[in-house]
């Protein structure tokens, strides 16, 4: 077993660095000379070869790699073109902003969603599967500005109870931000929760129909004993996957919701890095999200050898 | 839309093809979701097809004194800031969503089957490199790929179909090569591979015609998927150009004025919504009645 949690890990940390590498090599392909665009079409030759060699464009690519990896590593992603600060500090500050939204879409998008999917599940081809499924149809396929758009409408614009757009800049605390957390952590959790509901709705039907339920409910077990204690733990085994998925999108899918509600969080600062061609913090971003992708699939896949025996061993049979 | 019909199977002899359309009538005659979902889809076709005639109005004509109407039986939609009329931009909108859509579609379908059938069939390090690879760039946001490669590329639909094929492609290849490697332990095959036939040959005759419902019905609900990265990308203002009618545009243009005129920024809600979910519904559809456990394979 040990051999196999190690294995997967070192799986894991090869992806991340070929990701890295993909990250670093797409972002320096971007067309333009950046010393100079930082310094405009009219700078003088010596200013662009300063700065060049300030930024150590005179150095061949995989030198500035190794220079970037290792800064990333001690938690230094160098300096932001545009705003001149140190990119780790601003993608932190951003980054925590964001995860307020991302810890409450989380909580209400998985424990909701589960919910839904497993009564969806149970009452298979009843109404109340009929309803869930058909919004859960509905939730994956509207894009979330369009379910951000509506919520302004619903909750901002006829019944006034939560704002529309945040004033407040990146700096803001979490208990100025917190008024304007539910509306995008809502939208996303509409939209996130649609994979979920499907995917536990399907697995609780697969195990519902086996053979070990049908034993459990001929004993004469109570229906809420048979659904805790025989259904769900193998039901919530392949939703497991879909939830890491989910939310390692997350790390993408707050661009937009973000976007639509002027939150400073760390979406807006992706779109807004695009925009000025900050390379330093698209790669860092680039990183950070490649880091939650890889470590949410990771700790899927060792969740799911946790609660599935066959899992553990299956690498010694091979 | 044919290839979602009439599966584009490499018949050999007219039987092939015929028996390839019975199948396909009978799905549909005995799937109500994916008759829905491909009705839906087929309408939405027309009135992308059929705009000009639907309407009189110009969608790109800026009308000053007629701006920001309700409804009304001149304008049925009403106008937007600029004095648009609402309802000619919604019914050609579809244009630039549905063409790029399709271009990308067919493009990252076409790209995917074959290289992971390729996988499938080759194995060993061409496989296991491809899959890390797969991987890395699967591990960032496909968001922020399409927004890179757009800003550095410009946003002509050219560039758009690249972008949502280098975004796409990875996860086609992945559900492909998965449905393949359950063909390639078949006898056929290893038959196939005994009488000397080569790779290319092996894959378009005997392992493409027995994962044709897998990839329909990974073609639909990547359709889906691609429609709704295009209409987010032109929200953020990375997709079509302004004056273009589209809908994620639209919705981006007229969200400000949503108390004034709502109809301007729910037309083409409505109209993205009931695309998608004619996509979803034909995905959904398809793969019940071919038994693609669609959940599993994809998303």
């Amino acid at each position: 077993m040990f051999s196999f949690v190690a294995r997967r890990v070192a799986a894991a940390f090869g992806t991340l660095v070929l990701s890295s590498v993909l990250v670093f090599l797409a972002v320096q392909a971007l067309p333009g000379d950046v010393a100079t665009q930082v310094l405009g079409k009219d700078a003088t030759a010596d200013a662009v070869a300063a700065l060049r060699e300030k930024l150590k464009l005179d150095q061949p690519a995989w030198e500035r790699y190794a220079d970037w990896i290792q800064g990333a590593l001690h938690g230094d992603f160098g300096t932001s073109l545009v705003s001149g600060k140190a990119v780790g500090g601003e993608v932190a500050l951003y980054l925590g902003n964001s995860a307020v939204i991302a810890l409450v879409t989380i909580l209400f998008a998985v424990t909701g969603s589960l919910l839904l999917g497993i009564l969806a599940g149970l009452y298979r081809d009843r109404w109340p599967d009929h309803l869930i499924s058909t919004v859960s149809l509905v939730g994956m396929s509207v894009p979330e500005f369009v379910v951000a758009t509506v919520l302004v409408l619903c909750f901002s614009v006829a019944l006034p109870m939560f704002p529309a757009v945040v004033l407040y800049g990146p700096e803001a605390s979490v208990g100025q931000l917190l008024p304007a957390v539910w509306l995008p952590a809502a939208a996303l959790a509409v939209v996130m929760a649609a994979y979920i509901v499907r995917m536990a709705r399907t697995s609780v039907i697969d195990v519902m129909a086996s053979e070990y339920v049908t034993t459990a409910r001929l004993k004469g077990l109570s229906t809420w004993r048979v659904v805790t204690r025989h259904t769900l733990p193998s039901a919530l085994l392949p939703t497991l996957h879909v939830i890491a998925l989910n939310v390692a999108w997350l790390a993408g899918g707050v661009a937009v919701v973000e976007n639509v509600f002027n939150y400073p969080g760390i979406g807006k600062l992706m779109l807004s890095s695009v925009q000025n061609r900050d390379l330093p913090v698209i790669q860092a971003i680039a990183l950070i999200s490649a880091v939650v992708y890889v470590v949410c699939n990771l700790a899927a896949d060792l969740g799911a050898m946790a609660l599935n025996p066959k899992l553990r061993t299956r690498g010694r049979t091979r | 839309m044919t290839t979602l019909e009439s599966p584009a199977v490499p018949a050999p002899a007219p039987a092939g093809r015929v028996a390839a359309a019975t199948r396909a009538w009978r799905t549909l005659r005995s799937s109500r979701a994916a008759a829905i979902g491909l009705v839906i889809v087929a309408v939405h076709l027309l009135i992308a097809l059929l705009a000009p005639v639907l309407t009189s109005y110009d969608p790109i004509a800026n009308n000053a004194s007629q701006a920001l109407l309700g409804p009304s039986w001149e304008h049925l939609a009403g106008t937007d800031q600029y004095g648009r009329d609402v309802l000619a931009r919604v019914l050609y909108g579809g244009r630039y969503a549905l063409g790029v859509s399709l271009a990308a579609t067919l493009l990252t379908m076409a790209l995917g089957t074959v290289v992971g059938c390729a996988a499938a069939l080759r194995g060993g390090w061409f496989d296991d490199v491809l899959m890390r690879v797969l991987d890395a760039v699967l591990s960032v946001p496909s968001i922020l790929t399409l927004l890179v490669i757009v800003t550095a590329l410009g946003t002509g639909s050219g560039v758009i179909v690249f972008a949502i094929g280098v975004v796409c492609v990875p996860q086609v290849i992945r559900v492909v090569r998965g449905a393949a490697l359950a063909v390639v332990p078949a006898d056929y095959v290893t038959a196939a591979r005994a009488r000397g036939e080569g790779t290319w040959s092996i894959l378009r005759r005997e392992v493409l015609p027995n994962i044709t419902d897998v990839v329909c019905v990974e073609a639909a609900m990547r359709a889906s998927w691609v429609v709704l990265l295009i209409s987010s990308l032109s929200f953020l203002g990375f997709g079509a150009d302004p004056p273009t009618p589209d809908w994620g545009l639209m919705v981006a243009e007229n969200r400000t004025a949503i108390t004034v005129v709502p109809m301007a920024s729910l037309a083409p809600i409505i109209a993205l919504a009931t695309l998608v979910v004619g996509l979803n519904l034909a995905a959904d559809g398809l793969s019940k009645a071919w038994g693609v456990d669609r959940i599993r394979e994809g998303s």
